[in-house]
């Protein structure tokens, strides 16, 4: 019998979650297990590790795991924690390497985590079997280089799990390669005093942007301001996507970034698209390419810890009932102009991270939330916005733009899973 | 005029580090008008993750031109940033300095920064390794271009309303 057995209590039929859902320490020790020891949760992108023994260190709920690319180019996802008296392995945050040694007593392990040789083994005896002693290996799946890695071996395969919807999300995410591969540029990272649920719930709560993200919007030029004014244009929606998984389609015209390439370029990008004609790129190549760093006009959130938010990878790792560390993964073109590179990071840095214009007045309102949590334990937390007028969709309802419907996706999810 | 390693000269020292001391009270009263003004037009401001040396071409916390120091200034006075309404208030010292290279009226000096951030009722300590590229100007300097490598700048952050 789990000890949350009442959770109708913590998410209620009419979506109101309970003050306790971000304070509860016990409840987060619940959900390590139950939710993240038991689905796919991201752990890297395939070009964070791209070589023949590249790897990264990476976590599935609050366990520290090492991605690798063995040298048969097969990626590995295994528990940082040494089979002999469990120091961890590597503490290099990523780079090359041929193997795992740990530094405690010297077990040796190979990129698929298998332990190869120990110092002295014959105080073991005989029957010590090197096989059982490898690294705790997860079972490990990609779909279109996002990595995912799961304790359970039950699971179903990860593209059943995202669903075919997600998929086709994904697909048009990652036309922001403009016809390159997807690769990861780098990241910002900053840990938030607030529980984990409270940065799950904000990548498709749309209401709150224009109130939080004044400040940024003020730094727009008129035409890229109007873009991210798609609260009042109301053309867009949020739906549930099934499995906990939810879009936010802000801006329509830009769901399919192969569609409408003969639309004028952003005056914004003019100086951009000068620069790639300049450097011999065909006219349809350049508006491919323009048109793809200002990245998807939706956020797609993967439920439980990472989303793709218009041009980049929002990745959550809880740490504590009450912390949570976050990355902002910037991506770009492999092998695609520099130019064209540059111009994204430029994109990132203006919002993203510790300095961005928008994360920090993010991570502000998340931080008040777990503030305020404190005061009016009674008082249920309101997730029902646009409830009133929800539609069908095909896996599951879709609202107004500014609904919450994504945040009850993932609540209904967080049930399900906690409920067995 | 070859380049020198000019740590002796103490006349120099003191003319660079009053500058910048005079930069770091101007961060902690957030007067960032004047501060603006100690740049050159084409001043970069930035602070990198890691050790990169490409700032163009990485990700970086912030690496701001003159348009993006104005805009940033700007979201912290106009009051709309929750962040900075009101922001963290920020004690810090620069110290260490060395001179490490000199040419023709242009100035490099590394140093060492301390800053305590306050807000909350909790107090966060930050330190950075600090390189001005500093511009003879009249009787003073301009700030051509200043580095602040955070520890741990490729590590767990959390977010800034302050500038270092
Ligand atoms: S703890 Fe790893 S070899 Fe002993
Ligand atoms: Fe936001």
């Amino acid at each position: 019998m789990p000890k949350f057995s009442d959770l109708d209590a913590l998410y209620s039929p009419d979506a109101k979650v309970a003050t306790s859902m971000y304070e509860d320490p016990d409840l987060f020790k619940e959900e390590m297990e139950r939710i993240f020891h038991r689905t796919w949760v991201w752990v890297a992108h395939e070009s964070e590790v791209p070589d023949k023994g590249s790897f990264k260190l990476s976590h599935v709920g609050l366990e520290p795991v090492i991605v690798a690319r063995d040298r048969k180019g097969v990626l590995h996802v295994m528990v940082n924690r040494c089979r002999h008296r469990a120091a961890t392995v590597c503490e290099v945050k990523k780079g090359k390497t041929s193997s795992f040694q740990c530094p405690y007593h010297g077990w040796g392990y190979g990129l698929d985590g298998s332990l190869r040789a120990l110092p002295y083994p014959e105080q073991y005896g005989d029957d010590f079997s090197k096989e059982q002693h490898g690294l705790k290996r997860l079972r490990t799946e990609s779909y279109q280089g996002m990595v995912f890695a799961t304790f359970n071996e039950d699971i179903e395969p990860l593209t059943d799990f995202l669903g075919p919807k997600v998929c086709r999300y994904i697909d048009l995410f990652m036309k922001q390669g403009g016809g390159f591969p997807v690769k990861v540029l780098g990241e910002h990272q900053f840990t938030v005093p607030m529980n984990w649920k409270v940065q799950l719930e904000n990548t498709t709560d749309a209401y709150h942007f224009p109130v939080v993200h004044k400040s940024f919007m003020q730094t727009l030029d008129g035409a890229t301001e109007d873009m991210f004014d798609f609260l009042d244009k109301g053309k867009g929606w949020v739906e549930d996507l099934g499995n906990g998984h939810s879009v936010m389609m802000m801006i329509p015209e830009l769901e399919d970034l192969d569609a409408n390439l003969d639309q004028p370029i952003p005056e914004r990008f003019e100086g951009l698209a000068e620069e790639l004609r300049g450097e011999g790129y065909p006219e349809d190549q350049v508006r491919k390419i323009v048109r793809a760093v200002g990245g998807a006009g939706f956020n797609l959130n993967l439920f439980p810890n990472v989303s793709f938010s218009l041009a980049f990878f929002r990745v959550l790792t809880p740490v504590a009932v009450d912390r949570t560390d976050i990355r902002h993964i910037a991506i770009g073109m492999e092998g695609g102009p520099a130019a064209a590179n540059r111009a994204r990071i430029r994109l990132h840095e203006h919002f993203q991270g510790p300095m961005g214009f928008g994360s920090p007045d993010d991570a502000e309102v998340w931080e008040r939330v777990q503030r305020g949590t404190k005061g009016g334990e009674d008082l249920p937390i309101l997730v029902n916005r646009g409830i009133v007028d929800e539609e069908p969709g095909e896996l599951g309802p879709r609202g107004h733009i500014s609904a919450e419907t994504g945040m009850r996706a993932a609540y209904k999810m967080w049930k399900r899973m906690m409920s067995v | 005029m070859t380049a020198t390693k000019a740590t002796n000269d103490l006349a120099l020292l003191q003319k660079v580090s009053a500058f910048i001391w005079n930069e770091a009270a101007l961060l902690d009263a957030k007067d960032y008008d004047a501060w603006l003004d100690l740049w050159t037009d084409d001043g970069m401001y930035t602070l990198p993750i890691g050790d990169t040396e490409d700032f163009d071409n990485a990700v970086n916390l912030c690496h701001d031109n003159a348009k993006m120091r104005r805009d940033r200034v700007g979201r912290f006075q106009r009051g709309f940033a929750i962040s900075s309404a009101p922001p963290a208030e920020t004690v810090r010292t620069v110290s260490r300095f060395v001179i490490t290279r000199v040419e023709g009226d242009e100035v490099t000096v590394e140093s060492a920064e301390h800053l305590i951030e306050d807000k909350f009722g909790r107090q966060r300590v930050w330190a950075g390794n600090v390189t001005h590229r500093l511009v003879a100007d009249g009787d003073s300097f301009r700030i051509d271009a200043k580095i602040v490598r955070l520890l741990n700048s490729d590590g767990m952050l959390n977010s800034f309303s302050y500038l270092f």
